[in-house]
């Protein structure tokens, strides 16, 4: 088992200031690997690199062995924004038929779809009218169309409520045993301690890259958030 | 490039369109008043509007498209939906390509109604061939499709986006020989009619109201209008970067 990403040296400026200075880190295939920071630490840029929409000064990020953005590499990832990106004036089905024909995914790929995000009895409904968490749903199946390789997925349970969550939860853990690798960002330590691995950052830097439980062990502390804050408090910022 | 994305991009532009009826209706109902209103501007010199009819059957929905495909390209970059589709396997001729099926569509019937209605109630009168004024106000408006496509790429916001319809269509509608012949005009201006690809839209649809032999002159300008199409597109694909900061 490799790794699904490997990012060595990356660097990247936006607007002048260096979001990621020098990152080098790498996520093991078919996990789930939660990306954690406070808001500003450079995780979307992280995951704008990696699915090949960033621009990026130096370092290169190899996604399933391909060079990042290549057409070898976007074939095989989904990924998922943190504004839902989805057209507001198609409907939930007519939404995932489009990107359902986009990667080639087959019939039932739609129905399956709507299901999997518990979104069945809206699917007729325009996204507009649809709740900021719901949109947020119809953005999600999209990317799982065609069941991509690796999935980045840039805070994709903010604004759910809690069975919600849980249920998506156990739709990336059951992916994963089949075979997809997950990158998934959040603020949510609850939902840190889903994941299999870690990997931390602040002001772009890589604070830890660990499991869950040899975090909390590392910082002395029996939970994620007081080892997160701890972490954070050691390594002052430079 | 896939056949079949650019299809699914192409219907699922049309999608949006029928969703929005409001627009529809003022893509075909917008040149058809105007035309109309023209018509009855000139209702005592019905020679001025025999023509001058012809050039704004080509110019009105030259302007309609140009507007309309800027603000939805630049709405799909603004909502993320374009960044997304940018990180999936969609080759950016897909989405050009599925942009200007779609609108080209839109564009025949917009075209065949405003024709229509001037060559029938509104009584214009050419002595040329009505399919070939037809294929003209089809090809220019495809250009402004295409113009409008290209140019959204420098537009960051939907403000932005307006203002190029009085920065970039105006002064080719100033130039193109509406208000004074090109030959007409001082050198310097010929010069600059001469550059702008509007300029043989008005001139081709011209000459095919006024005379239905198939001339030189009017080869080159279908060349000229259906040249900057492809073209335009092309620049589309150049300016629309993969790889934002």
């Amino acid at each position: 088992m490799g790794n699904a990403i490997e990012v060595d040296r990356l660097r990247v400026v936006r607007g002048g200031r260096p979001v990621l200075p020098d990152l080098s880190c790498a996520v093991a295939s078919g996990t789930v690997t939660g990306l954690l920071g406070p808001s500003g630490s450079g995780k979307s840029t992280l995951m704008r690199a990696i699915v090949g929409v960033q621009l990026i000064v130096s370092g290169t990020v190899k996604v399933l062995g391909h060079p990042a953005g290549s057409a070898g590499a976007r074939a095989r990832v989904g990924y998922v924004t943190q504004a839902p990106c989805v057209y507001g004036d198609l409907t939930v089905r007519e939404n995932l038929a489009y990107f359902a024909a986009i990667v080639g995914a087959g019939p039932d790929a739609v129905r399956d779809g709507v299901d999997e995000v518990s979104l069945g009895e809206h699917g007729d409904d325009r996204v507009d009218r649809l709740s900021g968490g719901q949109r947020a749903r119809v953005s999600l199946a999209s990317a799982l169309l065609g069941r991509p390789e690796l999935l980045v997925l840039d805070e994709p349970t903010v604004g759910l409520d809690p069975v919600l969550r849980e249920e998506l939860w156990t739709l990336f853990h059951s992916l994963a045993e089949a075979g997809t690798t997950l990158l998934v960002s959040s603020h949510v330590m609850e939902e840190a301690n889903r994941c299999e691995r870690l990997l931390l950052l602040r002001d772009g830097r890589l604070l830890a890259d660990a499991t869950p439980a040899a975090l909390c062990d590392q910082t002395g502390t029996d939970d994620l958030d007081a080892a997160f804050l701890r972490l954070i408090r050691t390594t002052a910022a430079p | 490039m896939s056949p079949r994305r650019t299809f699914a991009t192409a219907r699922r532009v049309l999608l949006q369109l029928r969703h929005d009826p409001r627009t529809v209706a003022l893509m075909l109902v917008v040149p058809c008043v105007l035309m109309t209103l023209l018509r009855y501007v000139y209702d005592a010199r019905p020679a001025v509007f025999d023509r001058i009819g012809p050039m704004l059957l080509a110019l009105f929905p030259f302007t309609v498209m140009f507007v309309i495909t800027s603000i939805t390209m630049l709405r799909e970059r603004s909502t993320g939906t374009l960044e997304r589709l940018l990180a999936s396997r969609t080759a950016k001729a897909d989405i050009l390509g599925g942009y200007a099926l779609a609108f080209g569509a839109a564009t025949v019937v917009q075209v065949a109604l405003a024709t229509a209605l001037s060559l029938g109630p509104l009584d214009l009168h050419i002595s040329g061939n009505a399919a070939v004024v037809v294929l003209f106000a089809v090809v220019d408006a495809l250009m402004g499709m295409a113009l409008g496509l290209f140019l959204s790429a420098f537009a960051t916001t939907e403000f932005q986006a307006v203002q190029f319809l009085p920065a970039f269509v105006l002064p080719q509608l100033l130039l193109c020989g509406l208000f004074v012949p090109r030959d007409r005009m001082a050198t310097v201006l010929h010069w600059l009619s001469d550059v702008f690809p509007l300029s043989y839209a008005v001139d081709g649809v011209t000459r095919a109201a006024t005379s239905s032999a198939w001339t030189g002159a009017l080869s080159v300008d279908l060349a000229v209008v259906c040249a900057c199409v492809p073209l335009a597109l092309a620049l589309g694909a150049a300016t629309l970067r993969r790889r934002t900061a």
